[in-house]
């Protein structure tokens, strides 16, 4: 084999995982912002398509179909539990199921009655759009390494080691312990499929995941993960303080920029004060943290490129929202959605990345065949 | 350099500790062996070299674990990474990146190296563990070898004094296991590291051990000496040093070498002995049970196996070997019906197993996997065994009658997680055989068995073989080969390149050959076993 497969800016090479999320986090704020069916499936397929296109090689790389799979049972309950314990909506009913009346202390709770096809398209919405969000955190989790994206973690974020090791690390690690269950269950001649084998194997993938994620975490701390330095405890404590303040305000912050309802404080000054706090906490804790970086990632065009189209799609949806109400289709009357011109440019342009974003190296590209002779 | 004063380790909700009153010292530069049974707490004391046992695991520790002038109670184990570098049993779980030379750079990274330092320790590193030619290559691309001396350099660029690896070898080939062995015994020896190693298979470390360390496990008091010294009075031995106190050689042989440089009288003994007469030609062999037709698989761009005939009868006991990656697991898993074929056909008693219904697939095929943990998943022994009768469809009981035949005496109130790992192969290999499949299938049995575990595996696999179950059994295991395999089959890049009585395949090799045939050769004697018997059949041809 040859190692000419060197790792230039040119050629195949991942991305700096802060544009997949950056483009992803702007994907799902459009999900948020509409109930339209149209738009939702095609945010879907969008993210289906990047991921698909610019995939790398590797085991993590495939848990978006987990995504979609979880996506629709999420649109399943939702319709299950609009049936039975939602809001009656009048209109056309389609049938209708005995009602119970519940005693006076949980009234407002409705159990039963008729169930009508507004009741159930809204219920469907709803649940789309949650798919849709998934989606998207599914195709960040799929496009970026989750080393990749501990590196790029402000260094302050490095005292929560263990933690964020395991935050970042369960998704993908999960979707290796389920194929490895699934094959258990059918080793012992269970059925690998229907709802009894999913949720009798959720424990067992649960634990293998987290067992997983601890050896991880734990070879980490043992090659110096979230090492002290000199500084001292108090000066410690103050940088993750603030660490955790800054990113409630921005939690915070994000969630009022996304529901348009929320107070108007909720907003710009609550992400100011979250990126004053972050940035606080960089000053104080850089100085303290002695980290050097090998060959570090880059931010260049390609990066640019793809965050960029995110944002034009979320930019899109924002516009939309202002101009027309297309992006709430109404359920009750029941109407055929309209499908906004210029949100559908947005998506399209976000799905660009499918295209210009670098190739991931490959297998195939790296080496000569998986087996070497040692 | 290592230190350890009256150490008790207990972990949570265990009723006794797993270490008790543990003191002895490693000089610097020194590789000190760790050996014992399985379970005996090996894998504990190496953890509390660093500090990863009591910080990750939980559980108490007392006394003092005192590691170049530091007591692990007061640093954190990343306190420790420029002291002690650690290896786990499976590398691949302690990746962190996902490219060879990010891997190798990630400590220097946390501990704050400049830049220019750093690009110039991974290249020495690449050097001398011989990873020049694998620098950009994606971890998951890596045979297990190569992923253990990724491993290895990964925590030897953060410049340690101490390594400590836990059975570094248990999951590669024997090619393999030499090349991480022989970097090893040269970062001892150039650069007079100090290496505390666990590992199972004896023959493989013992050679190059300075001083052993044996952990006889049940709380009872650790042995401390030189290799001689521990095994003159020990059970768990390497072949090597059976054969030496079978012929009564004085001192012990440790390595291949030495044996065959006292073996010459032997070998004349017992030149004039046919070997033919210890062939396993005594088992009758019955009908074919599964065949293999030009059998392709694929995995993405890399292809596992390329067109592969075979035919498995019943009545025999089968070896598949190879390298890491060499295809085994692959072919295990199509017999079994795990993936399906990307061209070719997988027949086992006439029907294609992967078109099969998991209840129905159990009866013609059953495989333990290599972590036969992962088949468990309740919180009793009973529990497992009632699960797997009503999985199967089988009487209550079925398979407590099976484990009583295959590890008697389990308790059935213990959690599978505490059983010995050879009674937890044990229990799932009963869940298993409990539907009597006709083809019986296993890969890397004998991974974390001790000898006394593994003879008694050896056994229950002749008996299962007598009994008309076609076994086959995916191993690097050579000794294992040499006892209980009656045809051998190797794999090489998905190919099948050699298909023989085991005898045949396994003496020649220089990689494959048991340490027994290696001292004797050119005797085709396998075993000890084999040559207690020859000698006892040679005096009593000199007498007539």
């Amino acid at each position: 084999m040859g190692s000419d497969a060197q790792v230039t800016m040119t050629g195949p090479r991942l991305l700096h995982p802060g544009a997949w999320w950056l483009w992803a986090v702007a994907l799902s704020a459009c999900a948020l912002r509409t109930t339209n069916p149209v738009l939702l499936c095609l945010i879907i397929a969008v993210s289906g398509w990047v991921v698909v296109s610019r995939r790398a090689d590797v085991p993590w790389s495939r848990s978006f179909a987990s995504f979609l799979r979880l996506g629709m049972i999420v649109i399943a309950v939702r319709i299950v539990f609009q049936i039975f314990f939602g809001v009656r909506i009048p209109g056309t009913t389609l049938f209708t199921i005995p009602e119970v009346t519940l005693p006076d202390w949980a009234a407002g709770v409705s159990l039963g009655g008729p169930v009508t096809l507004e009741s159930l398209m809204a219920a469907f919405y709803q649940g789309l759009r949650l798919a849709a969000v998934l989606a998207c955190f599914g195709a960040a989790t799929s496009l970026c390494s989750p080393y990749r994206m501990l590196r790029a973690l402000p260094t302050v974020l490095y005292e929560a080691g263990v933690a964020v090791t395991i935050a970042f690390t369960f998704a993908p690690q999960a979707i290796v312990a389920s194929r490895q269950v699934r094959e258990a269950r059918r080793l012992r001649g269970r059925s690998d499929r229907g709802v009894r084998a999913w949720s009798a194997s959720a424990m067992p993938v649960l634990e293998g995941a987290l067992d997983r994620a601890v050896a991880l975490a734990a070879s980490m701390d043992s090659r110096g993960y979230g090492r002290r330095g000199s500084s001292s405890v108090t000066v410690r404590r103050r940088s993750v303080g603030l660490v955790l303040l800054g990113l409630l305000a921005i939690a915070v912050g994000s969630y009022g920029l996304l529901d348009p309802s929320a107070p108007a404080l909720f907003r710009i000054p609550a992400l100011g004060l979250g990126a004053a706090a972050l940035i606080g906490a960089l000053v104080a804790g850089g100085k303290s943290t002695t980290r050097t970086r090998y060959r570090p990632d880059p931010w260049i065009g390609p990066e640019w490129m793809v965050s960029l189209a995110g944002v034009v799609a979320f930019g899109s949806f924002v516009l939309v929202g202002r101009m027309s109400d297309a992006l709430s289709p109404s359920t009750n009357p029941l109407e055929v959605p309209v499908v906004p011109f210029v949100a559908v440019i947005g998506l399209l342009v976000a799905a660009l990345p499918a295209w210009f974003a670098p190739h991931p190296p490959t297998l195939a590209s790296a080496s000569s065949p998986m087996v070497v002779a040692a | 350099m290592i230190r350890f004063e009256h150490v008790t380790i207990t972990y949570p909700e265990a009723t006794t500790p797993t270490l008790v009153d543990v003191s002895f010292e490693v000089p610097e530069g020194e590789l000190c062996l760790v050996v014992g049974v399985t379970g005996s707490g090996k894998s504990t004391l190496l953890r509390a070299v660093n500090g990863l046992v009591p910080r990750f695991s939980g559980g108490i520790l007392a006394g003092s674990v005192v590691i170049d002038g530091r007591t692990t109670s007061d640093v954190a184990p990343r306190d420790l990474a420029d002291v002690v570098g650690v290896v786990g049993q499976d590398p691949a779980a302690g990746f962190v990146t996902d490219f060879v030379e990010d891997e190798l750079a990630y400590a220097m990274e946390n501990l704050g190296v400049a830049p220019d330092v750093m690009r110039r320790r991974v290249e020495d590193i690449l050097d001398l563990l011989g990873l020049h030619e694998l620098r950009h290559r994606p971890l998951a691309s890596l045979s297990g070898g190569q992923q253990q001396r990724v491993a290895i350099g990964s925590v030897l660029t953060a410049g340690p004094r101490v390594l400590v690896l836990d059975e570094p070898t248990s999951a590669l080939d024997p090619a393999a296991a030499e090349e991480v062995l022989a970097a090893l015994t040269r970062l001892v020896h150039d650069l007079g590291i100090t290496v505390l190693i666990a590992e199972h298979r004896l023959e493989r470390v013992v050679q190059y051990a300075d001083r052993i360390v044996m952990v006889p496990g049940d709380g009872r008091p650790i042995v401390v000496g030189t290799p001689a010294e521990v095994f003159g009075g020990s059970v768990v031995a390497p072949p090597v040093v059976e054969l030496g106190r079978l012929a009564g050689w004085s001192p012990l042989p440790l390595s291949v070498r030495d044996a065959r440089r006292v073996a010459g009288p032997l070998r004349d003994q017992l030149a004039s002995i046919d070997t033919e007469v210890f062939s396993r030609k005594a088992r009758s062999l019955g009908d074919v049970v599964a065949t293999t037709d030009g059998l392709q698989a694929s995995y993405g761009p890399i292809t596992a196996l390329r067109g592969v005939d075979l035919e498995f009868r019943a009545g025999e006991v089968v070896a598949l070997m190879g390298r890491n990656g060499a295809g085994k697991s692959t072919l295990l898993n199509h017999l079994v019906g795990l993936r399906e074929p990307v061209s070719g056909v997988v027949q086992v008693m006439g029907s294609v197993p992967h078109r099969l219904s998991a209840r129905d697939v159990v009866r013609v095929a059953g495989l333990v996997p290599q972590d036969s943990g992962v088949l468990l998943y309740h919180d009793t022994v009973a529990a497992e065994c009632n699960a797997s009768d009503r999985d199967a469809g089988l009487l209550h009981g079925t398979t407590r009658i099976v484990l009583d035949r295959v590890v008697p005496g389990v308790d059935a109130s213990t959690h599978p997680r505490d059983l010995s790992e050879g009674q937890r192969l044990g229990l799932a290999l009963s869940i298993v055989l409990a539907s009597e499949p006709p083809l019986l299938l296993l890969d890397e049995p004998t991974r974390g068995l001790d000898y006394g575990a593994k003879q008694r595996l050896v056994e229950v696999l002749a008996q299962l073989a007598a009994d008309g179950h076609a076994v086959v059994i995916a191993t690097h295991d050579v000794e294992v080969v040499a006892a209980v395999a009656d045809r051998c089959i190797v794999l090489a890049e998905g190919e099948v390149v050699a298909d023989g009585p085991a005898r045949d395949v396994v003496v020649h090799s220089p990689v494959f050959a048991p340490q027994v045939a290696k001292v004797l050769a050119p005797l085709a004697l396998l075993t000890v076993n084999e040559v207690q018997l020859a000698l006892a059949a040679a005096s009593d041809s000199s007498y007539s």
